[in-house]
């Protein structure tokens, strides 16, 4: 096959680019420069697309020997990701933005380009398994990134190779090492990649201005504190709340809603947090099955896994949960699964 | 393969590889730094003046008026850095640059540095939509105050475009005001006749590797009377202007791929134009709405040929052409590989997505039909598909 490799500059993308050449696969490498102003070099573990992450992608290519280029996407991906990301903040909900570069820059520009260009498909480094459509679990639980890669359609992911499924992390660096690769011991990267310093609130802020509000007592009704900007706040938060009135029962609190338009950001105890029933919008199918269906249910990125209920709801899904779930944040995606398989997701409303 | 890049780098020519590699023996039996009194050194010293005899024979000017540098880069910056400082200590008002708005990265980063560093000022002079500056657009520059430009830096010869500047025309009315005129000559070099004597310019900047000769060696001739100052402190070596122990084998390699360069210059601008002109015409052939950039008629590097493909991204052209054998560039910078629309079509009056869509095909003395050939065959699919290909 005539493969696109998207290479990062980190490890994961490095090795599933080499194993699709060893596989025999004509293979042509890009780096997705999605960033308006790299910064010259990488900063620990935080960050992406510095000049350094295209350098360390340029140098696996001319190690692997297949044709590097570079691809601007900076404007797109502040558009689809970055602008994305603070509206949905703005508006009260908690945005995934990977699973939103997945779905919009990676396996939708990169990859409608691709095939227009002639190639058959694109690899990418992520954790999953990938085979006649099924998309699983990566074997690696602590790395698997099906959860991100729940949201492609059918086409999307007929038009990708993912070669690192069956392999750990610990594998995969092994690998690279044993290939003389530079970025065999590279940090992983965490956080979100725009935001190099990891101050989402600052970022935030930034973007958004101050805009002040009351912290609300979900028990007594009462103004328990003043807050710069409901954004700042996502639902199951405990940390930076800055309430000025103690609880009453002395127990701490949790952040359990945040309404935009008034401001307020709501807090109580934990247990207010619980729910056992949670609404699916916009669901796609990547495993079609008939409701009501008896299955596993993700709710948020490396989050737990529950066994759930889904019946149809006007459209959406409603998820009956058999065991509570704690903080659910509007706007993650809920990711069905039958065992390790992935069988649809729908956005958690 | 099929190499349509020479504007980038041009193979070495075997001449030049001997010599190359016969100093570099030479060295085994003794090493010698230029600078030192012992034999060896004095062997060394002896190649590199051989070498700046040389060179100034092949380009039309005086031995003592050749500093050897690193490269092209190192030139442009020592000339627009160096004379600009030397000018404004002479005189605190003259802090005004006038420079080519089609310049090499080499010149505009420099300028733009010394307009964010050092408090100097640059105005870019338009040029035509052929990329060519007129000289009543320098004289109306200067005359709008002689006495604060610093000086004038206008290329002999654009590298994206071809376009070959007015540079005696352009240095005669410098000189009216006593203003020195520096001229980036990489381009030129071998292709075209340059000589500094007549051409006027006070200091002129080449490269080995675009004309035949090594990388990573190249020289700023400049007028025994131009003040200008030094950019590396040390030893002094290069009439203390340049600082650095010389790469003997280098100079000698460059002074050798100037002499043949220059000989070989008359015959090299008709092969080459020829060759290139059936190249514009065929490529026209194979793909109709493709759009000559630069000028048509001979004002333009015998080897440039450069195209706009509407519809189409320059970078989705150049993957497509790599994967075929055929080797060509976008002929614009890039920051980190991003190829951005390039500042010298914008300047030519050319729309953002036309100056994407642009590929630059340059041939040099290994160029052949077959060559051209091999992009003609290829061009009509490659351009299909990246119309496809486009972002949406
Ligand atoms: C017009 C022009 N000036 C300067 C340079 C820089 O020369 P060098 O590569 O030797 O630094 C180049 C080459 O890329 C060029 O084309």
């Amino acid at each position: 096959m005539r493969l696109l490799a998207a290479l990062s500059g980190g490890v994961d993308s490095a090795v599933a680019a080499a194993l699709a050449v060893e596989a025999g696969h004509d293979v042509t490498a890009v780096h997705l420069a999605l960033s308006e102003a790299p910064a010259t070099l990488r900063t620990g573990s935080r960050g992406c697309c510095s000049k350094e992450d295209a350098r360390d992608a340029a140098r696996v290519a001319d190690v692997l020997g297949i044709p590097f280029y570079v691809w601007d996407l900076a404007d797109r991906f502040r558009e689809d990701v970055v602008d994305d990301f603070v509206a949905e903040y703005a508006a009260g909900r908690t945005p995934n933005p990977c699973l939103r570069c997945n779905e919009r820059i990676k396996f939708a520009a990169v990859l409608d380009r691709a095939l227009a260009l002639g190639f058959d498909a694109v690899v990418t480094g992520h954790h999953a398994r990938l085979a006649d459509g099924v998309l699983r679990r990566s074997v690696d639980d602590g790395k698997d990134q099906s959860y991100v890669l729940a949201v492609l359609t059918p086409e999307q992911l007929a038009g990708t190779v993912l070669p690192l499924g069956h392999l750990t992390k610990d594998e995969v660096r092994a690998l690279a090492a044993d290939r003389g690769m530079g970025v065999a011991d590279k940090p992983d990267s965490h956080d979100i990649c725009f935001i190099a310093d990891g101050d989402t609130a600052g970022f935030l802020r930034d973007r958004l201005g101050a805009q002040p509000g009351p912290v609300v007592d979900a028990l007594t009704g009462a103004v328990v504190g003043q807050h710069g900007g409901a954004y700042a706040y996502t639902v199951g938060q405990r940390r930076g709340l800055a309430l000025t009135v103690p609880a009453p029962d002395g127990r701490p609190r949790y952040v359990l809603s945040v309404e935009p338009v008034s401001r307020t950001v709501t807090v109580g105890p934990g247990e207010a947090l619980d729910t056992s029933v949670v609404r699916g919008d916009r669901p796609q199918w990547l495993d079609p099955r008939p409701l009501p269906l008896e299955c596993d249910v993700q709710l948020r990125a490396h989050g737990a896994v529950h066994r759930c209920v889904v019946h149809e709801d006007a459209g959406g899904w409603r998820l009956e949960l058999a065991t509570p779930a704690r903080g659910i944040a509007p706007g993650q995606a809920a990711v069905l699964y039958d065992g390790d398989r992935v069988l649809g997701s729908a956005t958690l409303g | 393969m099929a190499y349509l890049d020479h504007a980038a780098s041009t193979p070495m020519l075997p001449e030049v590889v001997d010599t190359v590699t016969a100093a570099l023996r030479d060295s085994l039996a003794a090493a010698g730094n230029a600078s030192s009194l012992h034999t060896a050194g004095r062997r060394a010293r002896r190649v590199v003046e051989e070498s700046r005899e040389q060179l100034a024979a092949a380009l039309g000017t005086r031995p003592s008026e050749v500093v050897f540098t690193a490269s092209g880069t190192e030139s442009d910056n020592l000339a627009v850095k160096g004379i600009w400082w030397a000018r404004r200590a002479a005189d605190p008002r003259r802090t005004r640059i006038l420079a080519s708005a089609v310049e090499h990265h080499a010149v505009l980063d420099a300028v733009e540095w010394l307009v964010s560093h050092e408090g100097a000022t640059v105005e870019w002079l338009e040029v035509d939509h052929e990329g060519r500056v007129h000289p009543d657009v320098l004289r109306e520059a200067i005359e709008r105050d002689p006495s604060d430009v610093a000086l004038v830096t206008v290329m002999w010869a654009n590298n994206e475009v071809g376009t070959v500047q007015p540079v005696r025309q352009l240095s005669d009315v410098a000189h009216e005001h006593g203003i020195p005129l520096h001229s980036d000559a990489v381009q030129a070099v071998g292709q075209l006749h340059v000589h500094v004597a007549t051409s006027g310019v006070d200091a002129l900047t080449l490269t080995g590797h675009k004309f035949g000769g090594p990388l990573g060696v190249g020289a700023l001739v400049l007028g025994r009377d131009v003040a200008c100052v030094p950019l590396l402190h040390g030893g002094g070596q290069e009439r203390d202007v340049r600082s650095g122990t010389l790469d003997t084998p280098a100079v000698a390699g460059l002074a050798v791929a100037a002499a043949l360069a220059v000989e070989r210059q008359p015959a090299h601008h008709a092969r080459l134009s020829a060759l290139r002109d059936d190249l514009v015409r065929r490529v026209r052939g194979a793909v109709p709405d493709a759009v000559l950039n630069g000028p048509d008629g001979v004002d333009r590097l015998p080897g440039n040929a450069h195209f706009s493909f509407p519809g189409c991204e320059g970078d989705s052209l150049l993957l497509l052409l790599d994967a075929r054998g055929v080797e060509v560039s976008t002929g614009s910078a890039c920051s980190a590989g991003v190829a951005r629309p390039s500042h010298v079509l914008l300047a030519m009056g050319a729309k953002e997505d036309d100056a994407r869509s642009s590929l630059r095909f340059s041939l040099g003395h290994t160029s052949t039909t077959a060559d051209v050939d091999a992009l003609v065959e290829a061009l009509p699919a490659v351009v299909e598909r990246a119309r496809k290909a486009a972002w949406r």
